[in-house]
């Protein structure tokens, strides 16, 4: 194998990396907060009384997480401009991932809440909150402290499913890669750089995550 | 939107869209057999390589974890026949997504080799047998049960990711689609029927999945 590594055009145009690697980041915050909303409203409909809206939450869940994100985002990005639905390319991919990490997050949800113990709401009601104000000032709470490592599990794999976003030209950092990668034919550095910079982000929110669920884990 | 116009479209082109699907169950199909295998000698490495290959191996899947599918679907792409290795889209897509099963195995298969008591190896070793009997015949059919869940679901990642494999022009059946809605300009009717078919195969997996498990769970 002769080949020359050159990391000169890579170095050049390492700043527009960054830039989309903080896209990529911006990207996977935002929806994972939409995300999380929906996720809580399904995960609630998925332990509610009625088998209606139960069976609909199962129908979210089970739909998105068995289709492939790239159909979906070509769908919200292509297809939906049809209904009148017209997004910007950023909007829709932040629409798509919002929807796709929803229905992983009600998984996650639904579980953390079934794993409280009953006495939590009781004691709410007990001291005279509401319904909805134990569900908001208890319930929720805790069972989010109890999830945080599922739930950073998810961001950071919705955080390299930004990397698709490339396939409708938001500029994130795949995106800049693949431009690099075909104006300087710079291959094998291009592509290295850019997983790498993956991997690094990735580290480093692992590690963030680790540290905030010690300091909020449970003490037993 | 015209549903008898689109069925006419797909009718029309039931043999390319065929075509597109045995594509995507056969790139599914290799990466998750070949995968397997070499995750579980990922997996057995993790727990009882020595120290040098422990972390080689360490980092191999740690780096695989960290980098989208995407990224490393062009990167096998590119940087492959640029060190002189000539393979196909498709035989380059497919390498890719065995490494990203091998290495989710791998981690699967550590999990739950984890979990298995101390004693069951002592155990083993105990009543003479050596190194693979005792993994064979003692520790993988516990860990079977544990590993099976998972393993399923990351099937139905791999077939969700073998849609990526249309960027790098490996008519499968998302690119098959797309080709017809190129002809037909029906994008809405045929993304929602190019999603509608992935979610029939991954629920189809689900179930069998469910099944299996079943059969196999131990009675308490």
């Amino acid at each position: 194998m002769d080949y020359d590594f050159n990391f000169a055009a890579v170095w050049r145009d390492f700043d527009i990396l960054l830039s989309g690697l903080g896209l990529g980041l911006v990207l996977a915050v935002i929806s994972i907060a939409i995300g999380c909303l929906i996720g809580l409203c399904l995960a609630f409909a998925m332990l509610s009384k009625k088998r209606s809206i139960r069976w609909a939450a199962t129908v979210y869940v089970s739909v998105f997480r068995n289709t492939p994100i790239l159909v979906l985002i070509l769908f919200t990005f292509f297809a939906l401009p049809e209904f009148g639905i017209n997004l910007g390319k950023i909007e829709s991919f932040i629409v798509t991932l919002s929807v796709y990490s929803g229905a992983y997050l009600t998984e996650v949800f639904r579980s953390g809440l079934v794993s409280l113990p009953p006495g939590l709401r009781e004691a709410g009601l007990t001291v005279g909150l509401t319904e909805f104000r134990t569900k908001i000032l208890i319930t929720i709470p805790v069972m989010f402290r109890r999830v945080l490592p599922a739930l950073g599990n998810n961001f950071i794999s919705l955080f390299k499913d930004t990397s698709l976003a490339a396939v409708i030209a938001v500029p994130e950092l795949t995106f800049y890669a693949r431009k690099i990668n075909v104006e300087t034919f710079r291959v094998i550095e291009t592509w290295l750089v850019a997983s790498l910079m993956y991997v690094i982000a990735c580290s480093i929110i692992a590690a963030i995550l680790r540290r905030t669920e010690n300091r909020l884990a449970i003490p037993k | 939107m015209d549903i008898m116009q689109a069925l006419d479209a797909i009718w029309s082109a039931r043999w390319p869209l065929l075509d597109g699907f045995g594509n995507t169950i056969l790139i599914s199909a290799v990466s998750i057999l070949l995968g397997t295998p070499l995750g579980v000698g990922v997996g057995l490495i993790l727990s009882y390589g020595n120290r040098v290959l422990r972390f080689i191996v360490r980092l191999y899947s740690d780096f695989l974890r960290g980098t989208p599918v995407f990224v490393l679907i062009l990167a096998c792409f590119y940087i492959l026949s640029i060190v002189g290795i000539q393979l196909s889209a498709f035989q380059a897509g497919v390498f890719a997504l065995t490494l990203f099963c091998s290495s989710h195995v791998g981690e699967i298969v550590q999990g739950a080799l984890k979990t298995i008591p101390k004693g069951q190896t002592e155990a083993a070793k105990s009543v003479g047998l050596t190194f693979f009997g005792t993994f064979f015949s003692v520790l993988l059919p516990q860990a079977l049960r544990m590993i099976l869940p998972t393993w399923v679901t990351t099937a139905t990642e791999i077939v969700k990711a073998s849609t990526l494999l249309s960027v790098i022009g490996v008519v499968e059946l998302l690119l098959a689609t797309q080709q017809v809605i190129s002809r037909t300009y029906l994008s809405l009717e045929l993304y929602f029927f190019a999603g509608l078919v992935f979610f029939l195969i991954n629920f189809a997996i689900e179930k069998a999945g469910r099944f299996v498990e079943r059969k196999v769970s131990l009675p308490n």
